[in-house]
This record gives C-alpha cells, sequence and structure tokens, in this order.
C-alpha cells in the first residue's frame, strides 16, 4: 500500500534526521581538524594534519591530558566501589532512611555544575585552613570532586542493575551450601558485571569530560584536558582546538567500543 | 538421608497467619506432595524447610537434627526453585559442580561426579553451554543435576514443572518421580496441580489459607475426604449445599430430599458425591426423577448434567454404545439417577470452602 510504505520512508527520514541531528557536531569537529585553514570556513582550502602536530606541540594539552587521564581513573576506583557498596546497602536493605540516603548520593546529578565548583571552592578554602595543606589546585582536591560526580552514577546504575538481578540464584547458592559472603563473591557480584562496568565506563567518562565544576577547582600547572582547551580559546580560535576534541571523541568512542564487548550496552542504559 | 519433621510450624506476617500449625513427618525415601490453590501457605511452609523464612514458631528437624536455628547453608537440603535459579554467568558444568565445590570436594572427584551426573540426565554433551543457550526443559535438568549430585539429606522442589509445556510436563513427571525413587530420597514437593501431586506422591497435604485440611494417599483423598475444601478440591465433586434430615436423608438447599450416608461430622452441611458414582438410566429403572440440561461428550466419558428437583447434580458415565437408549438421550429428556447413599458423603464446609461452580454452559 503506497500509504503505509510513505510512512515507513517518513519514519526513516525521521530516524536519520535524528541521528544527523545528534551527530551532526561531532562529525563538525572531526571534519574542521583537518581543514587546512585557521579560520573555518567552507569549502576547506586543503586538507591537513598540522593542528593534530600543534595540538601535540603544546604542552599544556598533554599535560592536561595526563591529569584528566589520573583524575577520572583515581575517581571512578574510589566512586565504584562506594557507589556499588551503597547501591546494595539502599537496595537489600531494610533500614529507615534508605530512600533519604538514595536521593542524597544521587543529589548532585541535579546540581549545576558551577554550583558545586563554587561551593566546593569555598569549602576547601575554609578547610586548607583547618589542615594547613593545600587542597584547591592538587590532584587529591580534583579527585574528592570528582568522586561526587562518580558515585551518583554508579549508584543509579548499580541500582538499576540489582533491581533485575534474579534474587532466586543467590538462594540457590545459600542452598547448596554457600556462606553469604561467597555468595556474594560468586553469584551476586558477577551477576551485577554489567552494572558496574556500565557504571566504571560512564564514571570515567563524566570525570573526564566535566568542565564547569572542574573549571572553579584547578590551579596553576594543574589542569584537566577540557580546561586547558577552555584556556586555548582564550586566545586563538583555531582547528587545533578541534584535533584535539577529535583526539577525545575517539578516545571515548573506543573505550565505549571495549565496554561494549564486555557487556552490551543496550542493555544497562 | 532422613526424615524430615516439620513440628508446628508456624508463619506470622504482622496479623496475618501465612502457615498455621503445619505437622508432618516425611519418611525416608518418601515423596509428599504440598497441595493448594495460590496463596494457601505451601510454598512459604517450604521455604521454612529450606531456610528462607524463619518461622514464627515450631520447628524443623531433618534426620533428628533440629535445624530451625541454621541457615540455609548448613541444612543439607538440595532444592530446585519454579525459575529453575541457574547461575546465568556459569557453565552447566559449573553450575552443577558449585555443591560440591562449596563441600571442599576435589577437583578431580567433582569433575567425574559432574560428569556422571550430567551423562545420567542426557546433558554430557551440553556441559560448557551456558543457561541462556539451553531450552526451558534442558535448564530443567540442569537445575535438578545440580540439586542432587550433592546428595542432600532432604530434596525440596517448588513447583518444578509449572514453567514447563503440558507435554514435557507429564514426561518429566514421570522422570523425577523414578530418580527420586532410585536414590530414595525423602522429598517434599509443592504444586497447586492436582494430577501432578496426584500421580507423584507417596502422600499429600492439601493446605488452603494457610492450614492443613487433611494428609493422606491419593486414595484416601478422593474417597474419604475431611471436609468439602478438600472433596472440592481434589477430583471434580457434586457439592450440595444443605442440611441432615434424618438418618441417611438429606434436604439440599432447593427442597430435595436425597439419600445419603448414615452419619457424618457434625454440623454437616454439604453432600459429596463423585460423579462417577451417580447412576442414569433413561425413565423407569428407580431411582430419583431428575431433567438432563446438558450432555458433554468426551470421547471415553459423557458428562450428563441434570436438575433433579431444583438441585443441579452432574454425573460422568463411560460413553454409551452407539444405538443404546442411552446414547440417544438428549437435552431435555427425563432420567432417573441413583446412586449408593453410603457415597454420598456428608461434609462441613466452611465459608470460603467451596471453589467456583461448574459452569455448564
Amino acid at each position: 500500500m503506497i500509504g503505509s510504505r510513505m510512512r515507513r520512508m517518513a519514519f526513516a527520514l525521521a530516524v536519520a534526521g535524528a541521528y544527523g541531528l545528534i551527530l551532526a557536531p561531532v562529525l563538525a569537529v572531526i571534519v574542521i581538524s583537518v581543514f587546512a585553514q585557521e579560520i573555518v570556513s567552507f569549502p576547506p582550502r586543503g586538507l591537513t594534519l598540522d593542528w593534530y602536530a600543534n595540538a601535540w606541540e603544546k604542552r599544556e594539552f598533554a599535560r592536561g591530558f595526563a591529569t584528566s587521564l589520573q583524575l577520572a581513573l583515581a575517581a571512578a576506583a574510589i566512586g565504584v566501589p562506594c557507589g556499588t557498596a551503597a547501591a546494595l546497602a539502599i537496595s537489600r536493605g531494610a533500614w529507615r532512611g534508605r530512600q533519604a540516603l538514595n536521593t542524597l548520593l544521587l543529589g548532585p546529578l541535579a546540581v549545576p555544575g558551577v554550583v558545586a565548583g563554587t561551593a566546593l571552592y569555598l569549602f576547601y578554602v575554609r578547610a586548607e585552613f583547618w589542615v594547613d595543606d593545600d587542597i584547591k589546585g592538587t590532584l587529591a582536591g580534583l579527585v574528592a570532586a570528582h568522586v561526587l560526580l562518580t558515585i551518583p552514577w554508579t549508584v543509579r546504575l548499580v541500582f538499576a542493575s540489582l533491581a533485575g538481578l534474579d534474587r532466586a540464584a543467590e538462594e540457590a547458592a545459600a542452598n547448596l551450601g554457600a556462606r553469604p559472603f561467597t555468595v556474594f563473591r560468586r553469584v551476586t557480584l558477577p551477576m551485577l558485571r554489567p552494572g558496574i562496568v556500565a557504571a566504571c565506563l560512564f564514571s570515567f567518562i563524566q570525570s573526564f569530560e566535566n568542565l564547569e565544576l572542574t573549571l572553579l577547582l584547578v590551579g596553576p600547572g594543574r589542569v584537566t584536558l577540557p580546561v586547558a582547551m577552555l584556556n586555548y580559546l582564550e586566545f586563538r580560535v583555531d582547528p587545533t582546538l578541534a584535533a584535539v576534541a577529535t583526539v577525545q571523541i575517539t578516545l571515548v568512542g573506543a573505550l565505549m567500543l571495549i565496554t561494549d564487548r564486555f557487556v552490551k550496552l543496550s542493555r544497562v542504559v | 538421608m532422613g526424615t524430615l519433621t516439620l513440628d508446628a510450624l508456624s508463619r506470622r506476617y504482622g496479623a496475618t497467619l501465612a502457615v498455621e500449625r503445619v505437622d508432618l513427618t516425611v519418611a525416608e525415601g518418601e515423596l509428599v506432595a504440598l497441595l493448594g490453590p495460590s496463596g494457601c501457605g505451601k510454598t512459604t511452609t517450604l521455604r521454612m524447610v529450606a531456610g528462607f523464612v524463619p518461622p514464627s514458631e515450631g520447628r524443623v528437624l531433618i534426620a533428628g537434627r533440629d535445624v530451625t536455628r541454621l541457615p540455609p547453608h548448613a541444612r543439607d537440603t538440595g532444592m530446585v526453585f519454579q525459575s529453575y535459579a541457574l547461575f546465568p554467568h556459569m557453565s552447566v558444568a559449573q553450575n552443577v559442580a558449585f555443591g560440591l565445590e562449596m563441600r571442599k570436594v576435589n577437583r578431580a572427584e567433582r569433575e567425574a561426579r559432574v560428569r556422571e551426573a550430567l551423562r545420567l540426565v542426557r546433558l554430557d554433551g551440553l556441559a560448557d553451554r551456558l543457561p541462556r543457550q539451553l531450552s526451558g526443559g534442558q535448564q530443567q535438568r540442569v537445575a535438578l543435576t545440580r540439586a542432587l549430585v550433592v546428595n542432600p539429606a532432604v530434596f525440596l522442589l517448588d513447583e518444578p514443572l509449572s514453567n514447563l509445556d503440558a507435554k514435557l510436563r507429564a514426561e518429566v513427571r514421570f522422570e523425577i518421580r523414578a530418580l527420586q525413587q532410585r536414590l530414595g530420597l525423602t522429598t517434599l514437593f509443592v504444586t497447586h496441580d492436582q494430577e501432578e501431586a496426584l500421580t507423584m506422591a507417596d502422600r499429600l497435604v492439601v493446605m488452603d489459607r494457610g492450614r492443613v485440611r487433611q494428609v493422606g494417599s491419593a486414595e484416601e483423598l478422593y474417597e474419604r475426604p475431611a471436609d468439602a475444601f478438600v472433596a472440592g478440591f481434589i477430583g471434580r465433586c457434586n457439592l450440595i449445599p444443605g442440611q441432615v434430615e434424618g438418618r441417611g436423608l438429606f434436604r439440599t438447599a432447593a427442597g430435595a430430599v436425597l439419600p445419603c450416608a448414615l452419619s457424618g461430622p457434625p454440623g454437616a452441611n454439604m453432600l459429596a458425591l463423585r460423579p462417577e458414582a451417580i447412576a442414569v438410566a433413561p425413565g423407569g429403572a428407580d431411582g430419583m426423577a431428575a431433567r438432563i440440561f446438558a450432555i458433554t461428550y468426551l470421547g471415553a466419558q459423557t458428562e450428563y448434567h441434570m436438575d433433579l428437583a431444583g438441585t443441579r447434580l452432574f454425573a460422568v458415565l463411560p460413553t454409551p454404545a452407539e444405538g443404546s437408549a442411552m446414547r440417544a438421550l438428549a437435552v431435555g429428556d427425563r432420567v432417573m439417577a441413583e446412586w449408593d447413599p453410603a457415597l454420598a458423603r456428608l461434609l462441613c464446609a466452611a465459608p470460603g470452602d467451596l471453589p467456583a461452580p461448574e459452569t455448564t454452559g
């Protein structure tokens, strides 16, 4: 029937349009990074990889990348175990205040990054006075702040994974002679793998990409990659940034593909 | 192996009594079925034996040992769950080996026992598959094997056949029963399907709304039900409300007077008459006059639904031969219904005991 075929085509077009809209900025960045001119205009005068070379020469990007990497790994390494433990306690426990704790832990997702960043800055200034040592601008200070990003994501994802977990499997393990901790180690945790892996991935990405909160907590010599890119923008607007962004996109994309081999992401998110 | 004893086992949730005083001893090697409608407390009782639900009162004894305070992992029971509860991240062999691992059996012996167990249930080719790659029937066999390979003192089954299709169910029923008898396992089995219970169990425990109504063999429950609930739940039965009027006579709610057994429990308010006990003949023979309002042909048998002076009854008879007067009976015909009064049992029915009335269309 003509009517239904047209409807299907219209639907396919709409889907393609939606994908296009979402991917357009990403594609634009990748494309601009190889344009052979400083000022972005279309059509390009030529193609080049000079901007990548330039990005590599600018030491602040490499340093920023290293900092961002360390920060994201540390924040995930702390946030994921804590968040998982919290999700288990909230999901399985029978104590009052469970819901309140859940709301508290998910709170940072609702707070704008700049607000959180400012609050932390003020807190750090005060805390520095108490401990008589530097906090803001240090890696430790940044990690502590980024854990605020990783814990909510972990709680959310692991909680969702727990909700779908077959409790009967745990009972079966106990029935077969497994003590509670053995049940957790051999049955619960492996069954939570999708949720935990997704939590690691999202925590890493949230930390690596974060700008608004981090901006207020960085110090001289200790900048993350997004902040380094923002700083660069203040002086020059050239495709070097597009090159850096493309590297980031490639990294995150690769991470997601690798993760997808272990855990079907479509099932978790 | 050993006996399983439930001693005054009860479970309360707030003000509700989910299980009320279950007293039961399962002899060594016996298969006892807990049978009843949804919500009757049978699964809760089983879970109390397994250790997943702490009883509010009473004790559980396995082979003479009081296990009431012991956690599930210390009770030496082997349980098969309704959903099979296989470990999704482990292979079939790993699933089956799990219980042996927990009992610290060394690897060589473990592998040998698992291999042998899988061979017995014809799953040996599938040892390295994951549960999600198996059919429902295969998953069920893995669950069975996993529970049995550890030689538990007590074997527990929670509606293990309800997720299988009807054809498979009949096959698996015999397999489980054969396995249980061959291994001499003391078994407690929960089901809502009476046919399953009747064909598999040595004894049945009929439960309703937390209470045990009757314990006995299939024969005892069918032929000598303790109350109207059991009579209505096991097999099909004519259950006619009314009251006793003199020795051997029962006046139904509709006013008919029917012959019944000479004695019954005090306060008997129900007449229970199995459909196969009623003899039906076209007019003229002895008995009481009735008019047929429905006939259901079932192949080997035929059901005759009749109205006897305002009271509805149905009889099930072997399908009459073609050409006989009985075969010629039709809706609206007058017939004579008759039965041995001793088979019309007097029973008590409490409110809520009766199943939904048979719809005859």
